[in-house]
């Protein structure tokens, strides 16, 4: 998607008339959307066959385990299971064209309500997590090649080995332990106390941005005990991968010609690393907390389960684990999307990053 | 600048998280509950069969009869029936109604309610519906086997079936009350209010369900209007906690009251801990061993007869299912009428070998499939220890539950270890599914019985008497014949049943009168109480 979306503005290009200049965006926009499109149809199709192909029968799923063969053969049928898989796929295209997303067999919701109130579960999580994971990951990653087998570096290079290393579900429930269970430092599984639940009007579906907007501070204070220990969890472990990947940028540079340049010309180690040096991983670095970002969106599932957030991650799983492909495949949908908006997003980052693409 | 701006988040954060949180107890009004609810798929009460979806209709719906939570053993009740008759020749039943009681909506319960959601149940016809229809009623004829005149409401029968069996099944969630004029104005399509019940709800009872968001939380508030009084827990909120070890840690902090699904090493620590108790509660469901009679080798009646000494029960029941097991060798579980309280089969592999020996079997091998659930795989290892020892191979393939329940119905799983839930508080529930098998060619897939799906030949006079227990009008007369069918089947039986399930409640102190529901019901809110 990288490469497709990169094709309106190759390396180098002569300048050229105003209009074919405006001509070729035009043709490289529709081209974006065409891949984008084409990109999310494979990835339903084969979602799709994905779980037509596995061994769980979701109308078993529906009817339960007592039902006669009238009452399955009926739920089958309501379901349209007895229609030909192609014509299954088409209509679910279609109904996704609509904006019907059909309803999930496992809550007996239309999926589109469910992911409306999964996702920005979700998304507040895995926001605060590759926030921390930045944060600190960046300044790590960029003083531990400073500082190459110093001691910063052997503190990330031992971070980022337990973070790749340690499963999260066991450093989630330790979490737990210490910080809820011994020092009651943070709230407990769940997203909210119980006499916070239902008190903050529901606009963005994120309660510390809905607590905010209602100027709510203890239900602010009280989501924000709650979230933080998971979100913690998520930015250890994309603190992990992002100080390496910073690391590995800045040596790079480091050892570049332009750098030995600057420090003959006098300039400051603070200006060579962070002027220079920095501002050419920039781009790198973007791509790298976007990808990291985006699988924190859909992969958290165990930390979802073990701090009982009822995020996108479990959603999906659960939905896959029950045959329930409405559910999966909304969920997919949303996951392609938000991949989809992220490479944008980066993509506009390059063109403010790169000087070459004004 | 961007350096800046982000030590000063970090600081913030750091404070922010580094300043204790507050941790309340739950208020002193409301009951919170941590509980793997994410089964609910409907909670509509002629469709609902799950059991978190029961917990909920068991207390936002009231039913013509229903059990005392303080005195569930006493059976069923009168509960919005106050009275009922049996007409002489056994084939129809009266009922009386209160008068008093008022749905949620505000509108008068009326036996004209009763008799429309009894007869909405068996046109809807879901999954739930056998245990209404096996007296008789169709989609086609219910209108005139279920009427109601003024405060009364009159059940016809196809046969005179025992009061008893009638009546458990009106305690079902099934047979629950529905608000006639509030289900109807919210009809879509003439699906009688299917697609808006199943996520609302239309009842009498103690509780209104204020929210449900599923895998994550039902919120119950108090009904002060309920005719048996308003409960003294005002709010019951219901949380989904999947992992036992986080509702270990909720239960000991106090932020909730109630934890239902605690592993017995969590069970176990937080015994010591003050101000926790735990209650242990015989629900009604039986992990039992099937042995299916397709398999050539398991259809050997010594091969039965050697694999009931092949099971270590009290080695399982003290070990690794210890508090969650005991042993109940008898297809009905303890607090079912008739249930047999007799364990011929101990742990014996000497004596299994010998089974063995003499009828001439020397070894072979089964490969069957497993659900991957941690304590089957438990059992099903032990088991293939001692079925080592005994000469017998045993391959375990592990597999989810619903792929092990499409082998299963199939009739392709040789040896099935998993359990089974009454599906309503009359002993035909597990008699009929475990003892009764009028049919057993594969074309008369009857997948709803256990006995058909281990192709079980169920002998005639078995048959015969599983039936005939349904129409015996003197209740110790029948428990008697339950007890001898099950002595029948513990002797020659290929299903062998192992353990009844117990619940462990974690409970805060001061929880009283809590109520899961026992072997014949699902939870009741009402009756608990919150001391200092």
């Amino acid at each position: 998607m990288t490469d497709d979306s990169a094709g309106g503005r190759p390396p180098g290009a002569a300048p050229s008339p105003r209009g074919a200049l405006m001509r070729r965006r035009a043709r490289s926009v529709g081209g974006t959307l065409l891949s984008l499109a084409l990109t999310l149809l494979g990835l339903l199709l084969v979602t799709f066959i994905i779980g037509r192909v596995m061994p769980i029968d979701p109308v078993l799923k529906v009817v339960g385990d007592r039902a006669t063969q009238a009452q399955y053969d009926a739920a089958y049928r309501a379901m349209g299971l007895d229609r030909p898989l192609i014509v299954q796929f088409l209509g679910y295209v279609g109904d996704v064209l609509r904006g019907d997303f059909g309803r999930s067999i496992s809550t007996g919701q239309p999926v589109a309500q469910d992911i409306a109130r999964v996702f920005p579960a979700t998304f507040e999580l895995a926001t605060l997590g590759t926030l921390i994971g930045v944060l600190i990951g960046v300044p790590l990653g960029v003083i531990a090649a400073a500082r190459k087998g110093g001691v910063i570096d052997q503190i990330a290079r031992v971070v980022a080995l337990v973070g790749y290393s340690m499963p999260i579900f066991w450093l989630g429930l330790m979490g737990l332990l210490v910080f809820y269970g011994i020092l009651g430092w943070v709230g407990g599984p769940g997203r909210q106390g119980i006499i916070y639940d239902g008190m903050v009007p529901n606009v963005t579906g994120m309660i510390l941005v809905d607590s905010a907007l209602a100027r709510d501070w203890p239900a602010f204070r009280d989501a924000f005990s709650h979230i933080i220990l998971p979100a913690s969890l998520l930015g250890y472990y994309s603190l992990a991968y992002i100080s390496r990947m910073t690391r590995s940028f800045m040596l790079e540079q480091l050892s570049a010609e332009y750098i030995t340049t600057a420090r003959v010309k006098g300039l400051s180690e603070n200006a060579v690393i962070w002027r220079h040096a920095f501002r050419n991983i920039a781009i790198p670095l973007v791509t790298v907390i976007a990808l990291s970002f985006g699988s924190l969106l859909e992969g958290s599932v165990l930390t979802e389960i073990i701090f009982s957030w009822p995020g996108l991650g479990s959603y999906i799983t659960r939905g896959l684990l029950s045959g329930d492909m409405n559910a999966v495949l909304g969920g997919t949908v949303v996951v392609g999307v938000c991949f989809v908006v992220l490479n944008l997003l980066s993509d506009i980052l390059y063109r403010f990053l790169d000087p070459r693409s004004k | 600048m961007t350096i800046r701006i982000s030590s000063r988040a970090l600081l913030l954060a750091s404070a922010l998280a580094l300043a204790p949180a507050a941790h309340a107890e739950t208020p002193a009004d409301t009951l919170v509950v941590a509980h793997t609810i994410d089964d609910i798929i409907s909670l509509d009460p002629a469709q609902s069969f799950e059991f978190s979806g029961n917990d909920v209709n068991n207390n936002t719906y009231d039913r013509l009869v229903d059990f005392d939570p303080l005195d569930p053993d006493a059976g069923f009740q009168p509960s919005l029936a106050t009275s009922w008759e049996v007409a002489e020749d056994g084939l129809s039943i009266t009922f009386t109604l209160r008068d008093d009681v008022t749905f949620h909506s505000g509108n008068p319960l009326r036996a004209e309610d009763a008799a429309w959601s009894l007869q909405r149940a068996v046109k809807l016809d879901k999954t739930p519906a056998f245990i209404l229809t096996q007296f008789g009623f169709t989609p086609d004829n219910v209108e005139e086997m279920i009427t109601f005149e003024g405060n009364t409401l009159t059940l016809r029968l196809d046969q005179p079936y025992a009061q008893s069996f009638v009546l458990n099944c009106l305690t079902a969630n099934i047979a629950s009350v529905v608000d006639k004029e509030t289900v109807m104005a919210n009809e879509q399509d003439g699906d009688l209010g299917n697609a808006w019940l199943s996520t609302n709800e239309a009842g009498s009872g103690a509780y209104v369900l204020a929210a449900w968001r599923p895998n994550e939380q039902v919120q119950l508030t108090a009904y002060e209007e309920y005719w048996q009084g308003a409960p003294e827990m005002k709010r019951v909120i219901v949380r989904n906690v999947a992992e036992s070890s986080a509702q270990r840690l909720l239960l000991e902090q106090g932020d909730i009251d109630v934890a239902r699904n605690m592993t017995p090493t969590d069970v176990q620590s937080i015994s010591a801990v003050e101000g926790v108790k735990i209650l242990d509660e015989p629900r009604g469901r039986i992990l039992y061993m099937g042995l299916n009679q397709k398999d050539e080798l398991l259809s050997n009646p010594a091969v039965i007869e050697a694999m009931k000494h092949l099971v270590d029960y009290e080695g399982i029941t003290s070990s690794f299912l210890q508090g969650q097991f005991v042993t109940h060798q008898s297809f009905l579980p303890l607090g079912y009428l008739g249930v047999l309280e007799e364990t011929p089969w101990t742990y014996d592999v000497e004596k299994a070998r010998q089974i063995l020996a003499d009828a001439g079997i020397e070894g072979g091998t089964i490969t069957t499939r497993v659900r991957d659930l941690r304590e089957y795989i438990d059992v099903a290892q032990t088991l293939q220890a001692s079925m080592a020892e005994a000469g017998l191979t045993l391959n375990i393939e592990q597999m989810t539950g619903a792929q092990v329940l499409d082998a299963y119905r199939a009739r392709e799983v040789p040896i099935f270890l998993g359990e089974w839930g009454p599906d309503y508080s009359d002993p035909n529930t597990n008699a009929a599914t475990f003892a009764y098998n009028p049919d057993n060619s594969d074309e008369a897939n009857a997948v709803g019985l256990l006995a058909w799906r281990n192709a079980y030949e169920v002998p005639a006079e078995m048959n015969e008497a599983t039936v005939a227990a349904t129409l015996e009008q003197d209740t110790e007369a029948r428990a008697e014949m339950y007890r001898e069918i099950q002595r029948r089947y513990q002797a020659e039986a290929p299903i062998v049943p192992l353990f009844q399930r117990i619940e462990q409640v974690g409970l805060r102190e001061n929880v009283q009168n809590w109520y899961s529901g026992g072997a014949v019901t699902s939870v009741i809110y009402r009756q608990v109480t919150k001391g200092e």
